[in-house]
């Protein structure tokens, strides 16, 4: 019984299965299949976060976003008083994650590309891009820079799906595609 | 039953045994007493926690929707530390002890620092509890900062989590002791093995786990002015994820000591086995990456090369695991002479026997829900689909609840007559006990995932969003998903229930193993014992049942890894 100790006391020496070496080398090949898989994903995939990211002031992120929105606003969400902001296709484009509101609202263009910053005023928030389910941590005191491509054209909401306090399920944002 | 006196060497207290009439082995009363003391505070929590678990899962029905927004959230932080932190870390300690002095027939080591450490995990646990409930300490049992909680929300971990170290070094003691007094021939039996793996791995946890606690206690008391987020979150994992790799050492363990008890299973290599636990120690630690795989400012390379564990070796050992195991039984049931086509071993098995029942449950649901669930989440760019959706806790229900709760379930059917020396009552309603409980986790399981597939948030109170100041709407299977997770979340709890009713009914209230039961009934069927007399590695059986299983196993791996991918490729381009 595996609740005692083994009558063999050489049982390193012992020679393994067929059938268990079969599986160990399965498995273990397995395993180099899927490492393979991400690397492979980095070179061909289209999806891969980025690396580039910088430490930033909120205050900084801030105005930066106030900056872009006093340019590019296009109108109003409802009587919201939320700026929807269309930046030019390949800008840079800055979303204000707070207590407890994505801001301003974003209205881009399909098949183009932007150079989207993410950063937090105060706790850690997660932005959730729905229905297309992109999932992607926010953190105070970092600006993550991804390039970001809408390939369909559509309303799309953006949950925060990191808990942030018992506003946390009111903090909802949006992002509109448009054709050109 | 013979009580004599033993008088260890340079033992100073006195040290009462007993020899076990069903196994032969020696026990000792003060490890037999903190085994006792441990295993019912863990299922205290458990009560306590599942009830939270049925609260939650009841007010993320949104039919139901019976927590107001404050409420919930305090009562999940309330439910993640009471089951997962202390339901689980207190049985666990019960486990230490009962591998190293029971097992190995030894004294315990140091009994007064072990009730030491008993002491400081149960004040510890009530703190940071109470913490909880006042109301002040709602930050999830992550508590990532800058989100902040009462300081002593902090330091009641922190007791806890020294308690936890001392129980460990107890369990090492008892090792060295054990060595020393030759109470074994040979090397220390495999379930032994398992649990050292498993009290390792703890030993760096709970140190990562102090570096990142005492820094943010005395930042919530205003001596340190800031913590990075992204540290925190690094070092916090460090602790969070290595300690559910102590829980899975500790539920194989259990598993292989279940398929022992009960069905005289040997492993099929001692060698194979023991290097299986082996890579856990080795390789595990790297896995606080696959949280950090949706962060910002982590190079690609590094998380690539962590979150696979070095290639994925970690997972090679569960894989060599999950067929070690499946392997022992149906050679130990060939041996019996079920040895009818391929599956007679399976469909003749136990079944009726709860302890049996839940560790086959446990073991495949832990393979095919939560192993291969965990990999596909841990992948580096599949992670953006997934990272907090409901994905997650639908994949650590499937390992920490389907997998090491009902495996630690089971082994408690075997732990109240051996140890506690009672009947187990209500025997009919414990036979179901495992599937009821096995089915409604494994339900929550799957539809949190689909749920989470779908983009709904964890830890979020209205996935209707009626307070927010724009709209949208999740897909109406995603509520129908909610609504099924609530209904398999109230079997869970009544099977949850009736572990913790008939557990403690028969500590109290069951009847004495007198030796007439104990004939009646043998805990360890006289087939089994007969099997194992002599203890070894199994010779090289034939074993096509078990091959078959495994190949499913793996064609299901392949499949839902690849459909993956296939998802992936379709959302929005990023880089
Ligand atoms: C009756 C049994 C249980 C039910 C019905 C249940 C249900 C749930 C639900 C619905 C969630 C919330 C998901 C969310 O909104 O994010 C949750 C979270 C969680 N559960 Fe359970 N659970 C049960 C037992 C357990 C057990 C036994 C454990 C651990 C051993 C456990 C560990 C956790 C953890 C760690 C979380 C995450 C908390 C957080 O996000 O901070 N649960 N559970
Ligand atoms: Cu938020
Ligand atoms: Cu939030």
């Amino acid at each position: 019984m595996a609740v005692q100790s083994p009558e063999n006391k050489l049982w390193w020496n012992e020679p393994i299965g067929r059938a268990e070496m079969a599986w160990i080398t399965i498995a273990f090949l397995w395993g180099l299949i899927m490492f393979g898989a991400m690397i492979y994903w980095h070179i061909e995939g289209e999806q891969n976060l980025s690396n580039e990211a910088y430490r930033i002031k909120p205050e900084v992120f801030a105005a930066k976003a106030e900056d872009m929105v006093a340019k590019y606003t296009v109108r109003d969400e409802g009587d919201t008083g939320i700026p929807v902001v269309h930046p030019p296709p390949g800008s840079d484009v800055y979303l204000i994650s707070r207590l407890w509101e994505w801001w301003p609202i974003l209205e881009l263009e399909k098949d183009q590309s932007y150079r989207l910053h993410l950063s937090s005023m105060d706790w850690q928030h997660g932005f959730s891009l729905q229905p297309t389910n992109i999932n992607i941590q926010v953190h105070p005191n970092y600006d993550l820079v991804l390039t970001m491509t809408p390939n369909e054209t559509g309303e799309f909401g953006i949950v925060c799906n990191e808990f942030c306090g018992v506003g946390h399920h009111t903090m909802l944002g949006k992002i509109y595609v448009v054709d050109k | 039953m013979a009580v004599e006196t033993a008088e260890g060497v340079g033992a100073l207290v006195e040290e009462k045994y007993r020899t076990c009439p069903e196994t032969g082995l020696r026990v000792y009363a003060q490890a037999e007493t903190l085994i006792k003391a441990n295993a019912v505070v863990a299922i205290v929590f458990l009560a306590v926690g599942g009830f939270f678990g049925l609260l939650v899962a009841l007010t993320r029905w949104p039919a139901v929707h019976i927590l107001p927004a404050e409420w919930f959230y305090l009562v999940l932080t309330a439910h993640g530390a009471a089951v997962l932190l202390f339901w689980i870390i207190f049985f666990e300690i019960a486990i230490l002890y009962f591998a190293s002095a029971v097992l190995l027939n030894c004294r315990l080591a140091t009994p007064r620092f072990a009730w030491l450490a008993f002491a400081l995990m149960v004040l510890g646990a009530l703190v940071a509890t109470v913490a909880v409930l006042q109301g002040e300490s709602s930050v999830m049992f992550t508590s990532y900062v800058p989100m902040k909680a009462a300081p002593h929300f902090y330091l009641g971990l922190i007791l806890f989590a020294v308690g936890a170290l001392i129980g460990c070094f107890v369990f090492f003691g008892t090792l060295v002791i054990a060595k020393e007094e030759a109470t074994y021939e040979g090397s220390i039996p495999l379930v032994t093995f398992g649990a050292l793996t498993a009290a390792i791995i703890a030993i760096f946890t709970i140190a990562s786990g102090a570096i990142i606690l005492i820094p943010t206690f005395l930042w919530s008391i205003g001596y340190i002015s800031e913590i990075d987020s992204l540290t925190y979150k690094l070092v916090w994992w460090g602790m969070g994820h290595s300690s559910q790799q102590i829980n899975v050492s500790a539920h194989v363990a259990v598993w292989y000591l279940i398929a022992a008890l009960v069905l005289g299973a040997k492993p099929l290599s001692e060698k194979v086995s023991r290097t299986a636990f082996l890579l856990y120690i080795l390789f595990l630690q790297l896995a606080c990456a696959h949280h950090m795989l949706a962060e910002p400012g982590i190079s690609a390379e590094w998380k690539v090369f962590n979150t696979s564990y070095a290639m994925y070796l970690a997972v090679l050992g569960s894989m060599i695991h999950g067929m070690s195991i499946p392997g022992a039984i149906e050679s130990a049931q060939r041996r019996h002479g079920f040895n009818r086509g391929m599956f007679e071993w399976l469909r003749k098995a136990p079944w009726g026997n709860p302890a049996f029942a839940g560790m086959f449950l446990s073991l495949i649901m832990f393979g095919f829900l939560g192993g291969i669930s965990g990999v596909v989440l841990g992948t580096e760019q599949i992670n953006l689909l997934m990272h907090n959706t409901l994905y997650v806790p639908g994949h650590f229900h499937a390992t920490v609840v389907a997998g090491t709760t009902l495996a630690f379930m089971a082994v408690t059917y075997l732990v109240v007559p051996l140890i506690f020396r009672k009947e187990i009552i209500w025997k009919g309603l414990a036979k179901w006990q495992p599937y009821l409980f096995g089915i409604g986790v494994a339900g929550t399981s799957l539809f949190m995932m689909g749920a989470g597939t779908l983009g709904v948030s964890r830890r979020h109170w209205d996935m209707g969003f009626t307070d927010a100041p724009v709209s949208f709407d999740y897909p109406g299977t995603a509520y129908l998903m909610m609504g099924l997770n609530g209904v398999f979340a109230v079997l869970a709890t009544i099977g949850g229930l009736l572990y913790v009713l008939i557990v403690v009914g028969s500590v109290f209230f069951g009847k004495p193993r007198t030796a007439e039961a104990i004939a009646a009934s043998p805990t360890i069927p006289a087939g089994a014992a007969k099997v194992a007399a002599s203890y070894g590695s199994e010779e090289h059986p034939k074993l096509p049942g078990t091959l078959v299983l495994v190949t499913i196993f793996f064609v299901s791996f392949v499949l839902y890894y690849f459909i993956n991918w296939k998802f992936l490729s379709e959302v929005w381009p990023l880089s």
